[in-house]
């Protein structure tokens, strides 16, 4: 974790609501807490509310109703020049009629610093991004990657504690957005800065951030480490929206601390941990990422249920094989296994039977 | 043949015949130049190009360009002069008259010639109303003269020769004699006069010269002729003139009109003997061209023109500058505000564009008069005393109001145009950086739409400047503009050739202030959408 950081609560949104014509909420009920020095990642679909989340924080929307505090003091009534919270946009916002240098010297000169102090920080902003020698260039002279090293610098300048970033990298190619995602990354990290980052790409979401909250419907739907939001999704839409996953449907059968039975709906039972079901008869939508489907039965525990599969399509895909399978009345079933020399190369057509840990296989609300 | 116009990649330099690779201009797979096949392949869609648009290009070259060109052209022509007294032109030059002195007897001959045979074609009354422009009262001396010259008593020298040599009174002798290259060339004078005289008959009056008598005008220079000196071959009658009874023609032209004595008619008369002149233009920057041939201001109470200008420039500059100042804050609401909200607020921009100007400056008409509803609102309110309400309208205060009005909308739709393109986050971002509102409105979001405003006020001032109809509907004297002017001599005055030199004026001023603002600005700094 980066330098500076603590447990104490830097930002913190507080049953925090939003709506824009009085008849919906785009927020509702937040609540959120980071510490100093955190990289957050604020991910969902469009319309999930992140967005409006982030603008709230710096000061573009007013909360309906709730609180938002700023190292521990409310800034719901502090106008956004105001509230020294740095911020990049996903078009940069470069202004144009500006060069670079002046662009960087803007937010010093609000702040009325000297002549040469503003030229003694804005070599070391444009340094960190090395854009040194793009000072007395013009935004719309430079490439997208460049202008966004430049919006970035521009936004550390004036050497904030927080900085926002609204999707910075989303109108950049694949190679780029990578290159930056480590480069943001590593500067946050390195300035100890906190960073509230929204972006839709789950990608960029689990390789940047230290947490990842997943937007939905209004409401974070989880809050957690990359690898726990990952690997232990608490509900099915963050099964769905976080990396490839299998969903089956059934009900729960028989259920104890560790485990539970599913009766699928085609009959077949299987293995699962109970995360969001507590008792016998409840629907459940169980969540198994293709990674962990097994076919090699040797592997499995003894006792474990197994499920007959039909094999649709095997796709070579160099490192790994992915095939797709009927299972339990549903043709979407994905397996991923490694390209190893025992790992069997299957036919469409063939009928074979597959299996899981339970612990891989989370049983989650219908 | 498009496919030679392809070279293979794989054959960046041309290739030799011997195979070698040279330098030099590049060449197609065939070995001709690169660009010459190029060209030979764009051919095509070029004259396919020039073809769509030859339609809109011959209307607007015969329609638009052709007149305005001819219309121009009338500023600098002065052929007047020289058309409709041929000889006295000439005759003034040969001799070279001293300044200030009126010429002598050989010029006053020449013009009686020439002002009979332009009687004839009664085109002397346009010459006079051209040079009354110059000079007040030469119209009249023109047409009064006109009605004499026929009754000169230059008729003794019929009489004398006719009596002298009957066969001189019979037409068709004279045209036998004309006919001789010899007799053509010993009296050149009456040579010319003849056959001016003959055209006029045939072609202007449609009669047989041989069924009319020779014109006293004729014998009259036979006279000048003969007393120069000119010794006829003998098919021509042989006549003794030296015990003519002679009659000075000066003293004729002083007897109908003792104007032809003034010196300053002749000083006229000469300098606008040039088929071209700078005297329209001269004019038209209250200007004439002295006696001495250089250019000199009018005396003060003639001069109209430069005022004229210069309000209306600076009456343009008002409109323009009153443009901005209510448009700009439309624009920026009109460009905040969601889309719906947005174009209900535009039609209502748009809405005076759908109604027809004459209506909405007599609209104003009403509002603005002195028994008007404003005057009549600022009275009820007490702010005017009724007995001195408030003159709106027939002043400049009308025509800056009415034109303000009728133009904003000129104003208001590039302005909007250039800030609807403005990203919200740029002001967003100044904000996060520190700035307050006013910050950011003056240091990020005006300098971005300074080109609206630039296209704008171009725009506007560009159509006021040569505003006419409002201006001439609300302006009374004191607020109308250069083109009111230009009207009047278009229609009223008929001096085209000084309307003309205005209009040229007018449109050199424009160009100047283009290209200054080009200099200043940056005309890609303006921008009217997009």
């Amino acid at each position: 974790m980066a330098q500076g950081s603590s447990t104490e609560a830097f930002v913190e949104f507080e049953r925090v609501q939003k709506s824009y014509d009085g008849e919906k909420l785009v927020v509702k009920d937040l609540n959120l807490s980071l510490p100093k020095g955190e990289f957050l990642t604020m991910l969902g679909p469009s319309g999930s509310g992140k967005t409006t989340c982030l603008m709230m924080l710096a000061g573009f929307e007013t909360a309906t109703h709730g609180e938002i505090r700023l190292d521990g003091k409310s800034i719901n009534n502090i106008p956004p020049h105001k509230r020294g919270i740095g911020m990049v946009f996903q078009n940069y916002a470069l202004f144009p009629h500006m060069t670079v240098g002046e662009n960087l010297s803007f937010p010093l000169e609000v702040r009325k610093l000297g002549k040469s102090e503003r030229e003694q920080k804005i070599t070391r902003a444009l340094d960190m991004v090395q854009m040194g020698e793009f000072k007395n260039r013009r935004p719309t002279q430079l490439s997208g990657g460049q202008q966004q090293r430049i919006a970035l610098a521009r936004a550390l300048v004036f050497e904030p504690e927080l900085v926002l970033m609204d999707e910075p990298l989303g109108a950049l190619d694949k190679q780029l957005r990578e290159t930056l995602q480590f480069e943001i990354t590593e500067l946050a990290h390195r300035l100890g800065i906190t960073v509230v980052y929204v972006t839709h790409d789950q990608t960029e979401a689990l390789t940047m951030s230290d947490r990842v909250a997943v937007f939905d419907d209004g409401r974070i739907q989880q809050l957690a480490p990359p690898d726990e939001l990952y690997e232990k999704p608490q509900n099915s839409f963050v099964a769905q929206f976080i990396g490839e996953n299998n969903t089956l449907e059934g009900v729960v059968e028989k259920i104890d601390a560790t485990s539970c039975l599913v009766r699928l709906d085609d009959g077949e039972v299987i293995d699962a941990l109970p995360v969001n079901v507590s008792k016998v008869g409840e629907r459940t939508r169980v969540s198994i990422r293709p990674e962990r489907v097994e076919s090699n039965l040797e592997r499995l525990h003894p006792d474990a249920h197994t499920l007959p599969a039909t094999v649709q399509e095997f796709i070579y895909m160099g490192d790994t094989f992915r095939t797709r399978l009927k299972v339990a009345g549903r043709d979407d079933f994905i397996m991923k296994t490694r390209n190893a020399p025992d790992q069997p190369r299957l036919k469409p057509g063939e009928q074979i039977r597959i299996g899981w840990l339970a612990e891989d296989c989370r049983a989650l609300d219908a | 043949m498009t496919h030679s116009a392809t070279t293979p990649p794989e054959q960046p330099m041309a290739a030799l015949p011997g195979g070698e690779v040279t330098e030099g201009p590049m060449l197609a797979a065939d070995g001709t130049p690169l660009k010459a096949s190029l060209k030979r392949a764009l051919r095509r869609e070029k004259l396919r190009a020039l073809l769509l648009i030859s339609p809109l290009l011959i209307f607007i070259l015969v329609a638009f360009v052709g007149p305005i060109a001819d219309m121009l052209f009338r500023s600098v022509e002065n052929q007047i002069v020289s058309e409709t007294l041929p000889r006295t032109v000439a005759a003034l030059r040969a001799e070279d008259t001293p300044e200030g002195e009126v010429p002598d007897e050989e010029v006053f001959a020449q013009l009686y010639t020439d002002l009979v045979i332009a009687e004839e074609y009664k085109i002397h009354t346009r010459l006079g109303s051209r040079l009354n422009y110059e000079m007040t009262g030469v119209s009249s001396l023109f047409r009064s003269t006109g009605r004499d010259v026929g009754r000169f008593d230059t008729d003794i020298y019929t009489d004398q020769f006719v009596e002298a040599a009957p066969a001189l009174e019979d037409p068709a002798n004279w045209v036998a004699w004309m006919e001789e290259e010899a007799v053509r060339e010993a009296l050149p004078l009456t040579a010319d006069a003849w056959d001016e005289w003959v055209t006029l008959t045939v072609e202007e009056n449609e009669d047989d010269p041989l069924e009319e008598d020779v014109p006293d005008f004729v014998f009259t220079t036979l006279y000048r002729d003969l007393t120069a000196g000119a010794t006829p071959p003998d098919a021509f009658p042989d006549v003794d003139v030296s015990g003519f009874e002679t009659v000075s023609i000066k003293a004729l032209f002083e007897d109908s009109d003792e104007d032809w004595m003034d010196p300053q008619l002749w000083q006229l008369i000469e300098t606008y003997s040039p088929e071209y002149t700078d005297g329209y233009f001269l004019n038209a920057v209250d200007m004439m061209n002295g006696p001495d041939g250089e250019a000199q201001f009018r005396p003060d109470d003639q001069r109209i023109y430069l005022k004229l200008f210069w309000r209306t420039m600076w009456m343009s500059m008002v409109i323009t500058f009153s443009c901005i100042l209510l448009g700009y804050p439309i624009a920026y609401l009109l460009s905040t505000l969601p889309l719906r909200s947005a174009n209900v607020l535009m039609i209502l921009v748009l809405l005076p564009f759908w109604t027809s100007l004459l209506v909405r400056t007599s609209a104003w008409k009403v509002l603005l008069q002195q028994q008007g509803v404003i005057n009549d609102t600022l009275v009820w309110l007490g702010l005017v005393d009724n007995f001195n309400r408030l003159q709106l309208i027939n002043n400049i205060t009308g025509t800056v109001i009415a034109m303000t009005h009728i133009l904003l909308p000129f104003m208001i739709l590039p302005l909007y145009s250039v800030m609807k393109t403005i990203p919200p986050s740029y002001v967003r971002a100044a904000k996060s950086m520190g700035a307050n509102d006013w910050t950011a409105f003056w240091r990020v979001w005006f300098p971005l739409s300074v080109p609206g405003i630039g296209a704008g006020s171009i725009l506007v001032f560009i159509l006021s400047i040569g505003y006419y109809i409002t201006p001439e509907i609300v302006g009374g004297t004191e607020g109308v503009f250069i083109s009111n002017r230009i009207a009047y001599h278009i229609s009223s005055s008929l001096n085209w050739g000084l309307a003309a030199a205005l209009g040229s004026i007018l449109l050199a001023l424009v160009l100047v202030l283009y290209w200054l603002y080009d200099r200043i600005v940056g005309i890609d700094n303006v921008k009217l959408g997009g």
